[in-house]
């Protein structure tokens, strides 16, 4: 004669509504989630100058003065400049290399100094940063094309590939101060 | 007397197996909980993004901290005076941004601050939270814009 096999209760807490609290959690974190990518022109400020002390002296021909005045017109070394032929001539004035007398001595050493008038427009300053910033990348690019055959945002972050190219031209953007007489 | 008729089925299942769907739901949740950042802020300045070319993207989104700034916002349509905007509240006087920002360097030494302006704004209120920053030594700093739909253009 068989004995029969006592059925005992299940001492497990009832996992078939894991899956419907699981589900409301994650329409939560849906509904919330936003998935925008944060765009922008990166940027170092210089750090806050100590007290007393002059700022370190820099050949005038290795500094390139952009003035952007209230009216959105742009000033290069005393040049009018439409907006659109920034990048060209920031290009030139970095790579010169010497050749130039008006222009810098090496890209190491090349300053843009960028000023504005106070009732500057945002959207006319960042055109015109805009095209500076493009001038460094195209520059990286071309130089990183010519030693590794890649461009430079191909390049690993940080890696001494990288740096190697970003310190043949190094960004050197001055923002002047707003006080005249204080800038260069 | 009536004829019970055998209920035909056939051998197999024919169910989808439902078992691991808590576990997938699960690794979904938890993406989702992961890549979520929390509280959005309410923006009492009225921001319209400009458009550059040589962008890049902010990875760490952690790492960030935004200034808003542009014309206050009154009503519909309506707009005020510039106004710098930093978490929820708008800061009246420019020279608190020092404070504040020295408080979130602290916290978070790899501080990225995100300047989110109007494009109609002046570039006045733009160098003083500048030379703030600077003095904070808050000095990553970022632009924020948008990518320019025509190449070229402008």
């Amino acid at each position: 004669m068989l004995i029969k096999k006592r059925q005992r209760d299940s001492a497990e807490i009832p996992s078939s509504s894991l899956a419907d609290i699981a589900f409301l959690l994650l329409i939560f974190f849906l509904l919330v989630t936003t998935i925008d990518v944060d765009t922008g022109i990166g940027l170092v400020l210089p750090p806050a100058p100590q007290e007393n002390q002059q700022p370190p002296p820099i050949k005038e021909r290795n500094i390139l003065n952009i003035l952007v005045n209230e009216e959105g017109l742009v000033l290069m070394d005393e040049e009018p400049t439409p907006v659109g032929q920034v990048k060209t001539k920031v290009k030139e004035f970095i790579d010169n290399n010497g050749q130039n007398p008006e222009l810098s001595d090496s890209p190491e050493d090349a300053v843009i100094s960028i000023k504005t008038s106070r009732q500057t427009p945002y959207s006319i300053y960042i055109d015109m940063f805009d095209e500076v910033v493009g001038a460094y990348a195209e520059l990286r690019n071309a130089a990183a094309q010519a030693e590794f055959g890649v461009n430079y945002s191909a390049l690993e972050e940080d890696s001494p590939a990288q740096e190697k190219i970003a310190d043949m031209y190094p960004k050197q953007i001055s923002i002047a101060e707003p006080d005249p007489g204080e800038g260069e | 007397m009536s004829i019970h008729f055998k209920k035909k089925s056939a051998g197999t299942k024919q169910e989808v197996p439902t078992a691991s769907m808590p576990d997938i739901v699960f690794m979904l949740l938890i993406f989702f909980m992961v890549t979520t950042v929390l509280r959005e802020i309410e923006l009492q300045v009225r921001v319209n993004y400009t458009q550059a070319e040589n962008i890049e993207k902010i990875e760490q989104k952690r790492l960030v901290s935004y200034i808003y700034v542009g014309p206050e916002k009154l009503g519909p349509n309506q707009v005020g005076e510039t106004k710098v905007q930093i978490d929820d509240a708008i800061i009246d006087d420019i020279g608190e941004i020092q404070g504040i920002m020295a408080d979130k360097l602290t916290d978070q030494p790899k501080l990225i601050v995100s300047i989110r302006m109007d494009e109609d704004s002046e570039t006045g209120i733009l160098t003083d939270i500048q030379e703030e920053l600077r003095d904070a030594n808050a000095l990553r700093i970022n632009y924020s814009t948008k990518q320019e739909t025509q190449p070229g253009g402008n």
